[in-house]
Parts: structure tokens; C-alpha cells; sequence
């Protein structure tokens, strides 16, 4: 008897939901279902997708949406089986990934920004440690094993780096943050590049593997003497000591919401169209893609929204889903970048803001041009 | 018992379909796990055409590079973790259950076993935020620096001390079969009969070598228990990837970081981005699987036995 009373109170709430009249919504739709969205991906960026899609909702009270943080692997999985309608993921597709595509193409649509930095637990050294990108290479190959390391006090004038060793803290678990790191240790090192390589995990040479940002967090600050890297919003809220770093231009750069965005501007000129492949785009600013912009901060990334080209190919699409799904990334990139700041995310630049515009307006539906407006 | 309503040709119909259900219902778990077993080999069959045996004893991971993998050094650190769980754990909680089973009086029992049960309701993530920032620290400043002093001269205690590490690693899983270990044994403890403690105690025995005699009646049950806080141990993720320092190696010393099956699978999962790389993960799954199983069916038929043979002796 309780059993039916809950049903049919449920199915009552249901039903004053989906019956909401869409006159309060500026793209009303021509039926008044609920229409659930789903998505798949990155962990880094899921404070700030769960902020648009509740705000998102409270504007337009018809389209919800469903965004599971499994990762980026789990992700881009997902949105090849064609069983998202987007993807997030803080890795663009890789070459292979791009080719298995076929039929249509997949879009990269950057919309936010995250820096990852250095963090340090020097007793009595609370900030102003300064790294080099080769230094950051030697210290996490193993090379470099002492605070006072020549290469380290030579760039560290006037801070006492003590003679002990250095306890190297990765991520274990796979992670955007982790293909940011070794994206830059790979720009800055050869020999990173050519033996350990960029991925969401790779095959680290020393170190200790903590899980999660929480985790690496947890054993640089347990630790006296560790080093580590995390989001840089994570280290920001935990009140974790990070380093400086140099970039291409030669100055040592303290990571802040600001240097990130002017790590974004320089390089926006040389984004590709959203349908390209991007497997090789990387806003990272070393040695090998020198942007010679001075107060750029140099270990950032995109993350980027994935969605298909054409969407019929996704089963179950029709005009109305594909013209939620549209219309939902047309705010991300614009209403939605007002919540990024607020959650220690970086907010799109004017370039890349008309890059996913152009990129948003080529989304077709069984050929013709999804977005109106 | 009241009489039953309807005629007896509905009752059996009844009594058939209810047999039907019941019979289905069993037979779902079976299903359930050989559809386990089956997406396990299936999944990971890519892995396995491409690195074959040589996957077991492989000592490189490097999903970035080379995509070549191998498990040994996740297979040796779950074993050694395992082993040190139950070095540590198997003492506490044999103690625990002679306490409970043999020592305590009659009112303490239950409120002992209650909070020894009660370890087992923690979740594994409690267990490693505990481990990381109060377990570790307390052993990398008081007790490491002193095993080391005066145990330093043997390789598996030498090398820097962090913290975390399969030492650590193999303590808290150590806490975890606990409950496991000394809830099993004390039952087959208790279901020892009376007569065994009688003859003894008549014999003179004390009550050290009366425990002895009732330990040695229940022998088979007890290396159950500790077969079942075995498996526990093997399968554990959550706290063991949070506390072992995840470095994919094989380690000499104790204080070193290590990794497990289970670790990787829980740290690497989610990201696994080439389908090599995925298969390869779900073939540590199965290894994982197939060892854990092994594990479990051995302890079952360890303590199954046991507890048939002092049944049986109570009948005779």
C-alpha cells in the first residue's frame, strides 16, 4: 500500500515536471518533455560541468543533464559506442582514436582551462621556489635526487634548499592532470619524450603514486622534503605550496587564473577547426612550441567537450534532442564561462569563444544546420 | 498449524512453481559468475594473443611508449601485502577468538565480538584516509626508524623511509582480516564439543594446554579462517591503493613503494585509453579472479570439512 501511495506520488511529481510550460524559457521547443542529456567523461572538469547543468536547468527547465565524471578513457569509450551525446575529455583525441571515427566527424569543442602546477612541502619554505622545465624533468627522472641539487639553488637565489632528497609524488590513478604533466615534461625533455612519454598514465621512473588529487596532495603534505604536481584549483582551496615555473620567454611565471589566460591567448592563433584533428594541439608553452608571451604561465590545458559532427548517428537522436544538445553547448561557451572563474576555472578567451561558435554552428542533423541564431 | 485453504491441486501447483523459482533463483548466481568468467577471458583476449604467458612474468607497464605489459611485479607485491596481513593480522585475531571462545567470561563475549565485527562495517576508504594520515606518519617516525636501527642489516628493512609502502600496505590490511579471521575461528573454536575441554581438564591440563588441545580438535578450521582472511586480503582495493605508494616495480625492502592487482586495476581503469591497454587491466581482473576463487574454494572446503568432522565426533 505505501509501495503504490510512493508510485503514484512519484509518477505524480513526474508528471508536474515534464507538464512545465516552456513559455519561460527563451528556446522554447515546439513539445514540453523532459529531455535527459547525456554525458560522459573527465574528472577535472566535473565541478564546473554539474554548476552549467544545474544553472543550465533552472533556465530551461526542460533539458536536463546527465553527466557521469568516469574519466576521460571512459569517456571517449562511451562516445565511440555512440552511447553519450557528448563527451568531456582533458586529452583531445588521439590519432587512432580519430581515425576510428568514420561516417561523420568528431568535433573538439575547448571549454574550459586548467593549470597544473609544482607542489612542494619544504619545511620553513612556505613559497618563491622557482622550477625550470628541465629541472621539473630531471627531478621526476630521477636525476636530480637532492633539494640542493646545483641546477635547483642556481635558479633559487636567497632560499636555503636543504641537502635532502627529494620524494617525488605522481598520480597513480589515470588522469588529465597527469597527460598535462608529462605533455610538458615531454615538450621540455627529450629523453622524458623518448622514454617515458605523455599519457593519462605512464610508466614513471621514480616516485611515489597517490591516488587522486587528494591523494598526491595527502603525501606532499605528510611528507617534508615531497614534490608533487596537482590542479591548480586543488592546491589553490588546500592551501598547498607550489612553485613558479619558467616559460619559453624566460620568466619565472606564478601560476594564477591570469597566466593561464594568457597562456590561452597566445596560443589561440594557432587552434585548428573544430573537425580537424587535434591529437597534437597543446596550449603548453616550452621550449618546442615557443610562444615568447612573457607572462604566460606554462603548464596549462583545454578541456574540451566532444560531440559528433553529424548527429544522426547517434541512435535515438532526433531534431529536438539535437537542438537541446546544441543550444546547451552554445551557453557553455558563453552564459556558462560566468560560472568557471567562481570554481577556480579559467573562462574562454573572445578567439576561442568564435572558434566553438563556427564549431558549434557546423553541428548538422540528418544534414541541415542544427543551431539557430 | 492451521489448515492450509485451497484443494490440493492448487497447492501443488503452488508448491511447482514456488520449486521452479526457488531453482531459478540458484541457478542465476551460477550463471552470473560463469558470465563473469566468460566476459573476463573474453575482454581480456586481446592481451592475452598479444603478450601470451610471458604476460605473468613481465616487469614492464608502460601504457604511454611501448604499450607493453606485464604483471609480476603486481602479482609479487599482492602476494607479499597478503602475506604480511597475515603475518601481522593471523596472531591478533586467533588471540581474539580464544579470548572470545574460551577465556572471556560468559557477558564480556558478546560486546567483544560485537566491536571486533565492528572493524568489518568500516569501508575500505576509511580505512586508507586513517592509513594516510595517521597510520603512516605514527610508523614512519616511531616504529620504522627503530626496525631499522636494529634490524638494518637485512635488506628488506633498508632504503628510505616514506611512510607509505608495502609495509604500511601489508599493516592495514593486517586491521582489515581481522574480523574475518576471528569471527571464522571462533565459531569453529565453540563448535568444538565439550568433551575435548573435560577430558583434558581431567587430565590435569592446564588451561594453556587445554586451549592447545581444543586449538589442534579445530586445526583445519582455523587454517580456513586464515585461507578465508587470505582471499580478503588478496582482493582488497580501496585501502591498499591509497596506502602501498603504487610504484610498479619489484621491491626489495619493506619501506618501498609497491603495487597490487587490485590497485591497478582500481588506479587505471577509468583512463585506460588504447584497447591493448584496457584488455591487458581486465586480464589482471582475471588473474585477480582466478586466484581469489582458488582461494575462497580452498578455505570453504577447509573449514566445510572441519566443521563435518567435529559434528561427526559429537555424534559418535
Amino acid at each position: 500500500m505505501i509501495i503504490a501511495m510512493v508510485v503514484i506520488a512519484f509518477g505524480a511529481y513526474y508528471y508536474t515536471t515534464s507538464a512545465t510550460p516552456t513559455s519561460n524559457t527563451t528556446t522554447s521547443e515546439a513539445n514540453n518533455q523532459v529531455i535527459t542529456l547525456n554525458g560522459a567523461g573527465a574528472t577535472f572538469p566535473f565541478p564546473l560541468i554539474s554548476k552549467m547543468s544545474s544553472e543550465y536547468n533552472t533556465a530551461n527547465p526542460t533539458i536536463q543533464i546527465n553527466y557521469q565524471s568516469i574519466g576521460s578513457g571512459g569517456g571517449i569509450r562511451q562516445f565511440t559506442v555512440k552511447t553519450v551525446d557528448f563527451a568531456a575529455s582533458d586529452a583531445p583525441l588521439t590519432d587512432q582514436q580519430y581515425a576510428n571515427v568514420t561516417g561523420t566527424a568528431p568535433l573538439h569543442i575547448p571549454f574550459t582551462i586548467g593549470g597544473v602546477v609544482p607542489t612542494y612541502n619544504l619545511p620553513n619554505i612556505a613559497s618563491g621556489v622557482k622550477f625550470t622545465g628541465p629541472t621539473l624533468a630531471g627531478i621526476f627522472l630521477g636525476k636530480i635526487t637532492k633539494w640542493n641539487d646545483p641546477q635547483l639553488t642556481a635558479i633559487n637565489p636567497g632560499i636555503a634548499l636543504p641537502d635532502k632528497d627529494i620524494i617525488v609524488v605522481h598520480r597513480s590513478d589515470g588522469s588529465g592532470t597527469t597527460y598535462v604533466w608529462t605533455n610538458y615534461l615531454s615538450d621540455v625533455s627529450p629523453e622524458w619524450k623518448a622514454n617515458v612519454g605523455k599519457s593519462t598514465s605512464v610508466n614513471w621512473p621514480v616516485g611515489l603514486g597517490g591516488k587522486g588529487n587528494e591523494g598526491v596532495a595527502g603525501v606532499v603534505t605528510q611528507n617534508p622534503y615531497a614534490l608533487g604536481y596537482n590542479e591548480f584549483a586543488y592546491a589553490t582551496i588546500n592551501n598547498i605550496s607550489f612553485g613558479a615555473v619558467q616559460n619559453a620567454a624566460g620568466n619565472f611565471v606564478t601560476p594564477s587564473l591570469d597566466s593561464f589566460s594568457a597562456a590561452v591567448q597566445a596560443a589561440s592563433t594557432t587552434l585548428p577547426k573544430g573537425d580537424a584533428n587535434w591529437s597534437s594541439v597543446s596550449i603548453i608553452d616550452s621550449l618546442s612550441g615557443n610562444t615568447n608571451a612573457k607572462d604566460v604561465y606554462p603548464i596549462t590545458s583545454f578541456s574540451y567537450l566532444l560531440i559528433y559532427k553529424e548527429l544522426n548517428v547517434l541512435p535515438g537522436m532526433d531534431l529536438a534532442r539535437a537542438k537541446a544538445v546544441v543550444n546547451f553547448l552554445w551557453w557553455a561557451v558563453h552564459t556558462g564561462q560566468n560560472y568557471a572563474s567562481p570554481l577556480a576555472y579559467v573562462p574562454l578567451s573572445a578567439s576561442v569563444v568564435a572558434l566553438d561558435e563556427a564549431t558549434i554552428r557546423s553541428i548538422t542533423f540528418n544534414g541541415q544546420t542544427v543551431y539557430q541564431g | 498449524m492451521k489448515p492450509t485453504k485451497g484443494s490440493l491441486k492448487t497447492r501443488l501447483t503452488a508448491d511447482t512453481i514456488f520449486k521452479i523459482f526457488t531453482a531459478v533463483v540458484a541457478s542465476s548466481i551460477l550463471l552470473i559468475l560463469g558470465a563473469m568468467v566468460f566476459e573476463l577471458y573474453n575482454q581480456s583476449k586481446l592481451s592475452i594473443d598479444v603478450f601470451g604467458l610471458p604476460f605473468l612474468w613481465g616487469t614492464v607497464w608502460d601504457p604511454a611508449i611501448s604499450q607493453v605489459f606485464g604483471a609480476l611485479p603486481l602479482i609479487y607485491g599482492t602476494i607479499v601485502t597478503s602475506l604480511l596481513a597475515l603475518l601481522f593480522g593471523v596472531p591478533l585475531s586467533l588471540g581474539t577468538a580464544i579470548v572470545l571462545s574460551e577465556l572471556s567470561p560468559q557477558r564480556l563475549r558478546a560486546p567483544i565480538s560485537f566491536i571486533v565485527e565492528l572493524l568489518a562495517a568500516i569501508p575500505s576508504v576509511i580505512f586508507g584516509l586513517w592509513a594516510i594520515f595517521t597510520l603512516a606518519p605514527f610508523l614512519r617516525d616511531n616504529i620504522y626508524p627503530i626496525l631499522q636501527a636494529g634490524l638494518g642489516f637485512l635488506p628488506i628493512f633498508q632504503g628510505s623511509i616514506y611512510g607509505l609502502g608495502v609495509l604500511t600496505g601489508g599493516v592495514i590490511l593486517a586491521i582489515m582480516i581481522i574480523p574475518t579471521v576471528s569471527a571464522v575461528s571462533r565459531d569453529v573454536l565453540a563448535a568444538v564439543p565439550d568433551s575435548q575441554r573435560e577430558a583434558a581438564l581431567a587430565l590435569g591440563a592446564t588451561k594453556w594446554e587445554t586451549t592447545m588441545t581444543v586449538m589442534s580438535y579445530g586445526r583445519s578450521g582455523i587454517i580456513g579462517s586464515i585461507i578465508l582472511g587470505l582471499g580478503r586480503a588478496v582482493g582488497e582495493t580501496m585501502a591498499i591503493t591509497m596506502v602501498i605508494g603504487n610504484r610498479f616495480d619489484i621491491f626489495t625492502s619493506l619501506f618501498e613503494p609497491g603495487y597490487t592487482m587490485a590497485a591497478i586495476i582500481a588506479n587505471e581503469f577509468t583512463e585506460a585509453t588504447t584497447d591493448l591497454y584496457l584488455s591487458a587491466i581486465i586480464e589482471v581482473g582475471l588473474i585477480l579472479f582466478v586466484v581469489a576463487m582458488a582461494i575462497n574454494v580452498l578455505a570453504r572446503l577447509i573449514v566445510w570439512r572441519s566443521l563435518r568432522m567435529v559434528r561427526g565426533a559429537v555424534l559418535e
